[in-house]
């Protein structure tokens, strides 16, 4: 247990508030422009069927990086994590005209000094798409 | 189909990629973060997937970059990455397998700023059967 200040106490089993994130087209379009990964799969629907997916689908990495920041909300910052890791077990599907929910949330599994461990779990659409998603963070002073 | 001799070799690329940041600011700013210092846990994957793809294009590898899905990702952030940074990336096929008539292929990415190791990335890819 520690007792970093700002957050109070944080312990094994200590549950970070839920966060949702809304993931539309759009935000694909800039996820693409700012990670490089213009992949046609992520931007254009008759692309993502003929290739067999239901529709457009979201970067698996953009998820991801979506993820990433419920966690430095969490531990003070970009500058605060150690090790970052998880599967993509579904796609979140982003039709066209729809906000779709990325709803992320995490429970602390492991504490050693300033260092703390979160279990994250990150559904779309009430389907789990982020599987085994870790966080090892140094909190930052004052959390 | 992988050439089995690839598994353990390194490829480390010719090129030094230089940070800016507005790179950091765009990748930033889709995720709604506002502190711009420093580069969001997962902005190297801009980095990693493309100088991955090239040093791996070999056609002595043998991985078809066009039937590839992300299959997992594990980032080993040793330091921030922030403007001005000047990275070398290198590449290693670590784990191979096919399953299902998948191959499975985890490939590990280091990002050196110099001497000193940055990040590390290990990306799982499937391509598909």
């Amino acid at each position: 247990m520690v007792d970093f200040g700002g957050a109070g106490m944080i312990e094994v089993g200590t549950v970070v508030d839920t966060k949702v994130f809304w993931i539309d087209r759009d935000l694909l379009k800039a996820y693409a422009n700012a990670s490089g990964d213009q992949n046609a799969i992520h931007q254009d629907e008759a692309f993502a069927k003929s290739v067999g997916l239901p529709d457009v689908i979201a970067h698996g990495m953009l998820t991801m990086a979506l993820v990433g920041k419920f966690v430095t909300e969490f531990s003070g910052g970009s500058a605060t994590v150690k090790e970052f890791s998880g599967r993509f077990t579904k796609p979140v599907i982003v039709p066209a005209g729809e906000k779709v929910d990325l709803t992320v949330s995490a429970t602390v599994s492991e504490v050693v000094g300033n260092d703390v461990r979160l279990d994250i779990s990150a559904t779309s659409a009430g389907v789990k798409v982020l599987g085994m998603a870790k966080a090892l963070i140094a909190m930052a002073p004052g959390r | 189909m992988l050439n089995p001799d690839s598994v353990g070799r390194t490829f480390t690329g010719a090129d030094v990629v230089t940070v800016t940041q507005s790179e950091i600011d765009a990748f930033a700013d889709v995720l709604g973060e506002s502190d711009k210092s420093v580069a969001p846990p997962t902005f190297s994957i801009r980095i990693t997937l493309a100088q991955s793809q090239q040093l791996l294009s070999d056609p002595d590898v043998g991985l078809d970059w066009t039937r590839l899905v992300h299959g997992d990702q594990k980032f080993q952030i040793h330091r921030p990455i922030v403007a001005g940074d000047q990275l070398r990336c290198s590449s290693t096929i670590e784990n191979y397998k096919v399953a299902a008539g998948n191959e499975i292929v985890t490939v590990r990415s280091d990002l050196h700023a110099g001497d000193q190791l940055v990040v590390s990335t290990w990306s799982t890819l499937v391509v598909r059967a």
